[in-house]
């Protein structure tokens, strides 16, 4: 293994080796095990760092990793590669807390539990100034074991979204009980299932500092800026259960195939309909939930709105990332790019996602269908128990060169996708 | 097939005679843990996974669990009655998803389903009772 677990603070000798031998970065043998378009090729930056949830990389080529679960002390790593051949041989780690959620933004990284949002003071190299004292700026979010991950993103004007996922799966009486009906209105709704947004520089906000900016969202993982209409874009994790809750409406392959999972491109005042309607990829309609009265074809949420694309059920998108560089082909401009974390509720038929996916886009509008980008994280033909999975992708960040970098969550592996053909 | 079939019998009917005093005969064990595996595949295969496995972080494992295998199955009873709702380690993690009680399902289909989880994959337990199963119920009403 290239990856040594090296703690040190000392970012002069890095700057020094980075200078005395600039490396070259090509990909793995076996492209890391991923399955790529032509012209493409993958290296692992880093094995075993831990549950790697999101991640971010500076305009030095660092990357910054939350992580699920405090590994080794430490819930934040800064990853270094100071001789500059794409594999990193450093690390620092820092905050006693885990969590999803990690970003940049004018001078700080922003980084979140499930119950709070930190940042760190960022010095002109993008290092931490403060790891031990951040500045908290959100608290007291609500995380009751279900969707407790919470996302961040940030805008141009100097606000911080998060999502709050819905402690709830369809907000029944009794949360995926066979038979048990939805409650109306929905009360998870008031502090969850939706996207709430802060200011990116005032401490200690809670509810009643931020605003609910889109609600009606079950759980959100993946989300993203996009820059082209300033606009927020994220991914949602659509309802489980359809069979075992309403055994008689859906059998085993509805529920495998039902509801997509679908991307939203969100405003102010967004509702995307959870939990009285789910979005039917066949049909193509928002469909009534079993809960609230379907039948799985009555209509509903005529309020709510429509995604942006849907994509097949169950498959978990934790990661949006519209790609703005220049190393990939023209296509890839401005096209998303989405990590599906891998299915668990497609059984007894075989389980799906486990790759990267990308959404051709002009104009903040999608041109095409949605492809495969990089496969065989799983490491399996067919996965038939979502514990076989070998790898699981989670984050998805792009490094300053348009480098593709992808998290793991399962080994803790970083992939780095990169484009060397002509 | 039918070979396969008495030969795995064979040995339970052996231990029938030499273990007589046990509460549970092996034979109606064998019968128990059939008649659970359609139990399984009806409510609990698409959270538990047909391998046992679970889901990291949502939904636990039965597959080498502790309170699966354990000598005191009041527990694993009272999870199956009750549901799960709480934020518990479970052999060094913890899991998301709530699960719903099962009390609809009859003293027998528990007894029968948890004895299949107990004697599958890597699991090698006694048999749960219908007494076991009445006595847990009786406590929690």
């Amino acid at each position: 293994m290239m990856f040594s677990f090296v703690t040190t603070a000392n970012a002069n000798v890095s700057d020094s080796l980075k200078l005395a031998s600039p490396g070259k970065v090509v990909a793995d043998a076996d492209n890391a095990g991923l399955k790529l378009p032509n012209g493409f090729g993958a290296l692992k930056v880093a094995e075993g760092v831990g549950s790697a949830r999101h991640l971010t990389v500076t305009s030095q080529g660092d990357i910054y990793i939350k992580l699920g679960r405090v590994n080794k002390g430490v819930g934040n790593l800064r990853l270094i590669d100071s001789d500059g051949d794409g594999k990193a041989d450093k690390t620092i780690g820092f905050g006693n807390y885990g969590g999803t959620g990690i970003a940049i933004k004018n001078g700080y990284l922003y980084a979140s539990s499930d119950e709070e949002v930190f940042r760190y003071k960022l010095n002109e190299k993008n290092e931490v100034i403060n790891p031990e004292s951040p500045e908290k700026i959100i608290t007291g979010l609500i995380s009751r074991r279900e969707h407790e991950s919470k996302s961040i993103v940030l805008d141009n004007n100097g606000y911080i979204y998060v999502n709050i996922g819905a402690f709830s799966n369809s907000c029944q009486e009794v949360d995926r009980a066979k038979g048990s009906m939805g409650r109306m209105p929905c009360p998870v709704l008031d502090s969850a299932g939706g996207i709430w947004r802060f200011k990116a520089d005032k401490l200690n906000q809670t509810y009643g500092d931020g605003k609910r900016y889109a609600t009606g969202l079950r759980n959100v993982v993946g989300l993203d800026w996009n820059q082209q209409l300033n606009q927020l874009f994220v991914m949602q994790h659509g309802r489980d259960q359809l069979h075992d809750i309403f055994p008689d409406l859906y059998d085993v392959n509805a529920n495998a195939e039902l509801p997509a999972e679908t991307m939203y491109a969100l405003k102010d005042g967004s509702n995307a309909g959870w939990p009285y309607v789910y979005y039917d990829p066949a049909q193509k309609k928002k469909i009534l939930a079993p809960e609230y009265g379907g039948d799985g074809k009555k209509e509903g949420g005529k309020d709510a709105i429509d995604p942006v694309m849907a994509f097949p059920a169950h498959l978990a998108p934790d990661g949006l990332l519209f790609y703005t560089g220049n190393m990939f082909p023209e296509r890839y401009k401005n096209g998303a790019f989405i990590a599906f974390h891998g299915s668990w509720n497609r059984a007894p038929l075989p389980q799906e996602g486990y790759y990267v996916a990308f959404v051709p886009f002009e104009n903040g509008k999608p041109t095409g269908k949605w492809e495969i980008f990089a496969n065989g994280f799983s490491g399996q033909e067919v996965v038939t128990s979502t514990r076989g999975a070998a790898h699981r992708p989670c984050g998805l960040a792009q490094g300053p060169d348009g480098s593709l970098y992808v998290s793991d969550d399962s080994k803790g592996t970083i992939y780095r996708i990169i484009y060397n053909g002509k | 097939m039918q070979r396969k079939l008495l030969f795995s019998i064979l040995p339970f009917t052996a231990m029938n005679i030499l273990f007589a005093q046990k509460s549970v005969p092996p034979t109606n064990k064998q019968k128990s843990i059939e008649n659970g595996k359609t139990i399984y595949l009806q409510r609990c295969l698409a959270c538990h996974q047909a391998d046992g496995g679970g889901v990291p972080h949502l939904n636990a494992p039965l597959d080498g669990a502790t309170a699966v295998v354990a000598d005191d199955k009041g527990k694993l009873i009272r999870i199956v009655l009750k549901g799960m709702s709480e934020r518990v380690e479970i052999d060094g993690e913890y899991y998301g998803n709530n699960m719903a009680s099962h009390a609809d399902l009859k003293d027998q289909q528990i007894a029968d389903v948890l004895t299949y989880i107990r004697n599958s994959w890597t699991n090698k337990a006694s048999a749960v009772s219908v007494a076991e199963v009445k006595a847990i119920r009786a406590k929690i009403k």
